[in-house]
């Protein structure tokens, strides 16, 4: 690997008593990298951030830090974590200031540099006019933000935000997500979430979870391509030739749809500019070539969903 | 480390009312009772004054004072600890703990030290009130320390417990009353004891009253100081097992 693996899980299995949380995970994350972590609602998402923060013991399997193991040398590796769990851990009863320099102190921020890191994390979360007031008073985005803002106060090495964008609203998240983008050119971040265009829009890899195990993970760049399609649709005024089209370069597969339309699967190569030249001397009145994209949300459901299938029959069978 | 917790703790119940009006009404009854002991000492006085060798300020008024305090404290104790940790797990702020680079044991003594500090500023205060004696007359001050060493201990090992009883549940009022249950029995076990058979002394060794008696009446003994201290101890070890548990939840 050419680059350093922030964090390092390797075959990770956690059960709550005979149910399987997560089932034998494992993956790296390197620096600079902005890792999403998609699935549905108890599909082991927070169960396996728990465990890379120390919050939960995993039933088997390693975890590393930084090169740090997290069970051999909990302390050294907590230092370069940062998390945000699902409900911002604040204290109600104290300030923003407060609670940020507690958070300071608690992750061994030295003295001399505790009231610039304060300054710098509240800044970054624009929490600048809010520090003299009470935590408690505070709406649920601002306390969000000082959960954000407690994350990252140590300059930890490893983010780790358990869906952070939630109860914001639309220009706090835009402001979130901008932030995350920015933290992850120098540090690695883990973030979960439900909404999926956020993963579109902050992630550089996303890993799809669904009951405890990894079903999915790519690029961002990669999973573009698996949404570039595979398949074309083509709108023609004349009776579209199917056996004509079959024999285009590349084509799998012509499928007729409605309104002389056709929709055309392919692999390797695009067909639509052969399509276009072929239309052209055969006089097939093509006015419409529309390149299909698959969204994340459908890579998603037929992801979540088919392997609930195969469960189910498998446990048929 | 542990002291930025202990310092977050004490802060946090200074600034809920509780610590206050706990702090108000505990030094308002021992105030009442410190004035009616010294009633009973002026009444006392002309027949003391004929004594040789006559019971001082310290046994009239400053030991059945401190034995007073030891049952309010019983009663109080478990309404500082009861918060500590399982408001804690119920606001979800532990991981914040959890997740920064701080051992248990740190965690849980912090804890243990914020709530201590907050009951020796209660002691501090009541320690006035004898002390002000001595504007007026004179105190055995060495049976008023072993008096204080004495209550100081007692709270501590009552914290104990309460920590302990707080890291169980989620639910603060179940600490308290699971706290309460447990100092009491612990308070009154040798009244069981009192008929002197063999099984009833090894009772009565277990009551933190039987040990509690001898400090007020000035006597130090090793025995006494090292019982509180194995109670304080095994509690806060108690606490750190159970919390090294809440990880391993299954």
């Amino acid at each position: 690997m050419s680059k350093e693996a922030l964090v390092h899980v390797e075959h990770l299995t956690r059960y709550y008593s005979l149910t399987c949380a997560v089932n034998d995970v494992s993956f790296d994350l390197a620096k600079g990298e902005v890792l999403g972590f998609l699935g549905p609602n108890g599909a082991g998402k927070s169960s396996t951030m728990q465990m890379i923060t120390g919050n939960l013991a995993p039933g088997a399997g390693q975890i590393s830090i930084a090169g740090i193991d997290l069970l051999d040398q909990p302390k050294r590796a907590k230092l370069e974590i940062g998390y945000l769990p699902e409900q911002p851990p604040v204290y109600r009863e104290l300030t923003v200031d407060e609670y940020l320099l507690y958070c300071a102190r608690l992750n061994r921020i030295p003295r001399g540099r505790i009231n610039s890191a304060v300054a710098t994390a509240k800044d970054r979360c624009g929490l600048g006019d809010v520090g003299k007031r009470l935590l408690g008073n505070l709406s649920k985005g601002y306390q969000q933000r000082a959960g954000i803002a407690q994350a990252i106060i140590h300059n930890p090495a490893v983010v780790i935000l358990d869906e952070p964008t939630v109860g914001l609203d639309p220009l706090q998240i835009r402001e979130i997500r901008a932030l995350i983008c920015e933290l992850g050119r120098e540090h690695g971040i883990i973030l979960s979430t439900h909404i999926l265009p956020e993963v579109q829009a902050t992630c550089t890899r996303i890993q799809i979870i669904n009951r405890g195990k990894l079903v999915f993970t790519d690029t961002t760049t990669g999973l573009e391509q698996r949404m570039n399609a595979t398949t074309l649709i083509a709108g023609f005024h004349a009776h579209p030739d199917i056996a004509a089209l079959q024999q285009l370069p590349g084509v799998d597969r012509v499928e007729p749809l409605a309104e002389q339309r056709v929709r055309i699967h392919y692999n390797g190569s695009n067909p639509a500019e052969a399509l276009i030249e072929q239309a052209v001397t055969q006089h097939w009145r093509l006015h419409e070539v529309t390149p299909e994209r698959r969204t994340l949300e459908q890579i998603f459901i037929e992801l979540t969903c088919s392997e609930e299938h195969e469960t189910i029959s498998g446990v048929a069978s | 480390m542990i002291f930025t917790i202990a310092g977050r703790e004490l802060r946090s119940l200074f600034l809920s009312p509780l610590a206050w009006s706990i702090l108000a009404v505990t030094l308002f009854i021992l105030a009442y009772l410190f004035l009616t002991q010294i009633e009973t000492y002026i009444s006392l006085q002309p027949r003391l004054a004929a004594l040789e060798g006559a019971p001082g300020v310290a046994d009239i008024v400053v030991a059945p004072l401190l034995a007073d305090a030891a049952v309010i404290l019983l009663l109080i104790t478990p309404l500082i600890t009861m918060r500590t940790i399982s408001e804690e797990r119920r606001n979800r702020t532990l991981s914040l703990l959890f997740s920064a680079p701080v051992s248990m044991t740190e965690i849980v003594v912090g804890k243990y030290l914020g709530v201590l500090a907050f009951f020796l500023i209660l002691l501090g205060l009541l320690a006035l009130m004898p002390l002000s004696l001595l504007a007026g007359t004179e105190l055995d001050t060495g049976k008023l320390a072993a008096g204080m060493l004495g209550l100081t201990l007692v709270v501590a090992a009552f914290s104990a417990i309460g920590l302990y009883m707080s890291s169980l549940t989620e639910q603060p009022t179940v600490a308290a009353v699971t706290t309460f249950g447990l100092l009491l029995l612990l308070w009154i076990v040798d009244w069981a004891g009192s008929s002197g058979t063999a099984g009833s002394s090894a009772l009565a060794q277990l009551s933190m009253l039987r040990h509690y008696e001898p400090l007020l009446k000035g006597l130090f003994n090793s025995t006494d100081v090292a019982y509180y201290l194995l109670i304080i101890t095994l509690f806060i070890g108690f606490t750190i097992r159970r919390m090294d548990a809440t990880r391993l939840q299954y």
